[in-house]
């Protein structure tokens, strides 16, 4: 099976006459941990509204993600969210891009269910009453109205990754990185954070091993060694994916 | 319902009452307690506590009971301990006014969210901002800590399990390694976490001495 490889997707930042609405751009990006490098010359935009990364572990592809609002900086390379450094711009830049972990119970902070969702409001300084209306919102949207006041550590794992989506997007950001969100999930609550993802406005990014989340995206990239070895179409980059590791 | 999660939504006067009257008015009992060392004084102290539980926090005897077994053993101890090297009266005192505060902070706790809390200790730590103090970070680093305490027994009580289904018989302080582990890593990711939510979005204060 041919490797599936977009040719606009390595175009440099610089060659790029008009940039997308909320673009991300990696420009001869490479990472190294101490010695080991983890991701290697990797050069593409990022402009469509859903993009899947996918990859074995250790390929990389969690790195890539924390690149994208800069809990990561590359060790040499630029990262540019709509033409900002995340080098340089470090704050606009995470309140441009959401950020879901795999691990909820690592996303949560605070002992309740609003107060959490709270948390990045507050950071923001958005005023209270705003801050209760838009908590009040968000909840409710995935089905949380219910437990504001409760102990997150009593909710479930499925009602857990939605507090932590929650949390995220009611800061509003306008593109949101997704790393394994439906790992720790069983089916049911795989399908409602699928439909979460699927539902959304903002542009997202999802890093996954779960193929079937990537159902009706606009691109995949598969992560190899640090490099991206294919990027296309879901349906040609998915199926080169999987006769590879078969 | 755990010890460390107490709120209860039902509303009540004492939810309405602000988190930092409530606070002062605990500060408030402590001290009487202690500069007035009188079994009467303490006896009407609890049964004040008592009621302002059940008919002004609106929680349930069982809630109450609740926040006492923990430390019962240790009230228990404490009797004894003075019966035989005091008097008794002297040991029902100490119980009855640890009692009197162990119920009473249940009850601002019950009645105040979080947040609340954390935004009077927050003003209370204000003052630190001169010395380039973040008094926003004391109060995160207490809503943590609450919200991570009961994480962190869920983790130790999985790792128990683990090795217990493994036929482990080691004592319990041999699950330290693998939990403190876990802790470390948990830690990693809550840090990046708290920089992806814009923790880090407040500029620290200069200290006053570092003002130009």
């Amino acid at each position: 099976m041919a490797r599936p490889w977009r040719r606009a997707a390595a175009r440099p930042a610089e060659e790029t006459a008009v940039r997308p609405r909320t673009a991300v751009e990696l420009v001869d990006v490479s990472h190294t941990y101490g010695e080991r490098t983890v991701l290697r010359d990797v050069s593409l935009v990022l402009a469509e509204h859903r993009v899947g990364v996918i990859g074995s572990n250790g390929s990389g592809k969690s790195t890539f993600a924390r690149l994208l609002n800069g809990l990561v900086v590359p060790t040499s390379g630029r990262v540019l969210v709509d033409g900002l450094d995340t080098a340089a711009d470090l704050r606009a830049v995470r309140r441009r891009v959401g950020f879901v972990f795999q691990d909820p119970d690592a996303q949560i902070v605070h002992p309740t269910v609003a107060e959490d969702v709270a948390f990045g409001l507050h950071n923001q300084r958005v005023p209270a009453a705003e801050r209760a209306e838009r908590v009040a919102e968000v909840l409710a949207r995935y089905g949380l109205a219910g437990h504001a006041d409760h102990p997150a550590h009593l909710l479930s794992g499925g009602q857990k990754q939605l507090l932590a989506i929650a949390g995220v997007l009611v800061m509003r950001p306008a593109r949101v990185v997704f790393d394994e969100p439906t790992t720790l999930l069983d089916l049911a609550n795989r399908r409602r954070v699928a439909r979460v993802i699927e539902e959304l406005e903002q542009d997202v990014v999802v890093v996954t091993h779960d193929l079937d989340l990537l159902t009706g995206f606009d691109r995949v990239l598969v992560v190899e060694d640090g490099r991206v070895v294919a990027d296309g179409a879901p349906g040609e980059t998915v199926d080169w994916y999987v006769a590879r590791m078969t | 319902m755990s010890t460390l999660a107490l709120y209860s939504p039902v509303p009540s006067v004492l939810h309405r009452t602000p988190a930092g009257l409530k606070l002062a008015a605990l500060a408030a009992l402590s001290v009487l307690l202690f500069a007035v060392p009188q079994l009467p004084v303490a006896s009407i102290a609890l049964a004040a506590v008592v009621v302002l539980a059940l008919a002004g926090a609106r929680l349930t005897p069982r809630q109450l009971l609740a926040q006492l077994r923990p430390v019962w053993l240790w009230l228990a101890g404490l009797l004894v301990f003075h019966a035989i090297v005091t008097d008794l009266a002297t040991g029902a005192l100490a119980v009855i006014r640890l009692a009197t505060l162990v119920l009473a902070a249940a009850v601002v706790t019950a009645t105040s969210r979080v947040a609340e809390l954390v935004a009077v200790i927050e003003w209370v730590c204000a003052p630190l901002r001169l010395l380039g103090v973040r008094p926003a970070r004391i109060g995160l680093a207490i809503a943590m800590t609450l919200r991570f305490i009961p994480l962190i027994a869920e983790r130790a009580e999985r790792i128990r399990e683990a090795q217990a289904a493994r036929g482990a018989t080691r004592p319990l302080f041999l699950s330290l390694v693998p939990l403190l582990v876990q802790v470390l890593q948990l830690a990693h990711t809550t840090a990046e976490a708290l920089d992806a939510r814009g923790a880090d979005d407040e500029a620290p204060p200069r200290a006053l001495w570092r003002r130009g």
